[in-house]
């Protein structure tokens, strides 16, 4: 069953779909080895087909609703609505089980990846919530699962390793250039091109050679789903002013921006991180520093040199500690279509402490950005916003720790 | 005619490739290295240029590729140290008459800016190129046509895994030659040669257009002699750059690691 809107899709891109090449705008394709092309063609050819497939998404609705505890709740954050003098909507994506929006996307591509007939699954990891959102999907499907993380990651990220290796997943350092989430996607890359037939390689983010992109954006998509008939529930109207979300990959993003790509009344806002400053040199923030170029397979907006080598980003973040973005930011970017903001390192631990003071919620660093970037834009009483709180902050107590010992 | 064409015409046998990363061991080693493989017998050099997101290789290259970068290799650096290299010896020049092609991927390249990249490219001499991660597609619509212009050839992989519909398309869009990777690996992998010895028995029967050269894998004389009885000859990078590493001395290494390959 393959509805209109995937019809549409192969005859041209659109803000949600890309067009037939992969393609959103000038930003997207497929820049892969020829070693590669056997198992991006095998997923580009099925992926459609097997998504929209009856059985498929039976199976992926009850493990989102029964084992993720979806729909994540859309709440009302009262005390912090009346610090920013607008109607303030969070998006529980930190209540799912293994605490990020992540799983939503692993648990998809592992049923995907089941009836393409593999055994072995490998992922990326930055901040550890995506591997530990595969593991995890590994352990309950009984496949066995290698996850590659950055040396430095695995230093600053240390509870999510143990949980990865408590779930049974071998749990393989980075040690390339930078050593975190850019050069833990060069190794699992490497390690499909030598393991074309039975390996699965499950892409984190809305990065990657197409079909990626769109793959990942369709499995999020269910955050903006959600986040529709519970607004209506909520206010009687399901389109809210604003969509906030944090950006490293852009997954959790594209997922809240989703179906709301085509409304243009909507402003869909995009923060980044931008470190120690966007012009410190120490920051990840994408669009502001990067230019156009190729990273991991898909033309985007990529921090680099004038000489074309890829830079080392920084941000406190492990998750949002990447030099690219996914095509579709890049396009949203480039159109307009989005406002991109950034957050610093301090105003998102500061953000941090403001939620977990104001509501009583700890978020993820990640998703703390998101939050910051709510003091620079410019509310008022009319409006609706929902903020897409993408993770817990449970992984980030060390930094949290630390930021109360300067207090 | 190209220097390719040229020595595929006189030579369609055994014909030895040789990689190696700009820049390395030192900055100033890429003539060194160039005359050592002109000098003891190579037919073809592949000359690296390094990238920080090398994808489509192994951690020997990779590293060689580090240091290069460490080193101050950049495209624009490597152009001006081989601007005399066809000049012949007795003018100053380097005297390099083997066909040299430049491997690399597509960003920094892109970076450079791709026509000012193939119009220096050719001034210099470069014969071809390959950019494993630069797609069929993009290379009929918008990059193929600008590297014919400045006369550049185009060399494509094929793997065991792409099929003979395609493995035909990329002999048809191929000039220079064809690089089979010997597997689907990575480069500096060990592999089962009897595998692809089978790989290549079946690329020898469809006859292609364009003579074959085999890569990956080939480490000494005997995967040499093996990849050659089936292609026109093989691509030798890894073991060559362990070599380097294990003994920076530019000409003696070179001129043992031939034997042991040539004799
Ligand atoms: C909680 C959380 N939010 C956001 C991100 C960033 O990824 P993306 O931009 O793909 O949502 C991560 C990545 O690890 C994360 O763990």
């Amino acid at each position: 069953m393959i509805n209109r809107t995937i019809a549409l899709a192969r005859y041209k891109g659109t803000f949600e779909q890309p067009d037939i090449f992969g393609y959103y705008g000038t930003f997207g394709g497929a820049f892969i080895p020829e070693m590669l092309y056997p198992n991006v063609e095998e997923l580009k050819s099925n992926y459609l087909n097997i998504i929209y497939e009856e059985g498929f998404q039976r199976e992926f609705r009850a493990l989102l609703k029964d084992y993720v505890g979806r729909p994540s709740p859309l709440y009302h954050a009262k005390r912090l609505s009346e610090k920013h003098g607008a109607t303030l909507f969070l998006k529980r994506e930190d209540l799912n089980h293994t605490g990020a929006h992540k799983i939503n996307n692993t648990i998809g591509q592992l049923l995907l990846a089941k009836r393409l007939g593999k055994h072995r699954i490998i992922a990326e990891t930055g901040a550890g919530q995506h591997g530990v959102a595969t593991a995890t999907v590994c352990a309950l499907m009984n496949m066995k699962c290698v996850v590659y993380m950055g040396e430095k990651d695995i230093e600053r990220q240390a509870p999510n390793v143990a949980r990865m290796k408590m779930l049974g997943a071998e749990v393989i350092p980075a040690t390339s250039g930078s050593k975190t989430l850019k050069d833990a996607t060069n190794e699992a890359i490497r390690d499909w091109i030598n393991n074309p037939v039975d390996t699965h390689y499950i892409i984190g983010s809305v990065v990657g050679p197409h079909p990626y992109p769109d793959m990942v954006a369709r499995f999020q998509s269910i955050i903006s789903e959600e986040m529709r008939w519970q607004l209506k529930e909520h206010t009687g109207n399901e389109m809210p002013t604003h969509v906030v979300a944090c950006v490293g990959g852009g997954s959790n993003a594209a997922g809240a921006f989703y179906h709301y790509l085509e409304d243009f009344s909507v402003q869909l806002v995009a923060v980044e991180a931008a470190g120690c400053g966007v012009t410190s040199g120490r920051s990840a923030a994408t669009t502001q520093l990067g230019k156009p170029g190729i990273l991991h397979g898909s033309k985007s907006l990529v921090m680099q040199t004038a000489d074309g080598q890829v830079v080392e980003p920084h941000s406190i973040s492990a998750g949002l500690d990447y030099p690219g973005i996914g095509p579709l930011h890049a396009h949203l970017f480039a159109t307009g279509r989005a406002l991109f903001l950034s957050a610093t390192d301090k105003e998102a631990i500061d953000a941090a402490f403001e939620l977990t003071r104001l509501e009583g919620i700890i978020p993820a660093l990640e998703s703390a950005h998101a939050i910051a970037g709510l003091n620079k834009m410019k509310l008022t009483a009319k409006d609706t916003v929902i903020v897409c709180l993408s993770g817990r902050g449970d992984k980030d107590m060390a930094a949290y720790m630390a930021a109360m010992g300067n207090e | 005619m190209g220097r390719l064409q040229q020595l595929f015409r006189s030579k369609n046998n055994n014909v030895l490739n040789i990689y190696f990363t700009a820049g390395y061991p030192h900055l100033e080693s890429t003539l060194q290295v160039m005359k050592a493989l002109e000098e003891n017998g190579a037919d073809i050099i592949e000359l690296g240029m390094p990238y920080s997101d090398p994808l489509a290789d192994g951690p020997v290259i990779q590293e060689s590729g580090s240091v290069a970068l460490q080193n101050g290799m950049t495209i624009k650096v490597l152009f001006e140290q081989l601007r005399d290299m066809r000049r012949a010896a007795s003018d100053e020049g380097s005297g390099i008459t083997l066909p040299v092609i430049l491997m690399g991927y597509l960003n920094p390249v892109l970076q450079y800016g791709f026509e000012k990249f193939c119009a220096d490219a050719s001034a210099v001499g470069i014969d071809g190129l390959i950019l494993p991660d630069l797609p069929i597609r993009e290379f009929e619509t918008e990059f193929g046509p600008v590297m014919k212009k400045y006369g550049l050839d185009f060399v494509f992989l094929v793997t065991p895994e792409t099929s003979v519909e395609r493995i035909r398309k990329i002999d048809a869009l191929s000039t220079g030659f064809i690089y089979a990777v010997s597997s689907s690996s990575t480069t500096g992998k060990d592999k089962n040669f009897s595998e692809v010895e089978l790989y290549l028995q079946k690329l020898q029967h469809l006859k292609l257009n364009n003579p074959v050269l085999v890569g990956f894998g080939i480490k000494d004389k005997g995967t040499f002699i093996s990849a050659c009885k089936y292609a026109n000859g093989a691509i030798i990078g890894s073991a060559y750059i362990k070599a380097l590493t294990e003994n920076p001395d530019v000409k003696m290494t070179t001129e043992s690691f031939l034997k042991t390959i040539l004799k």
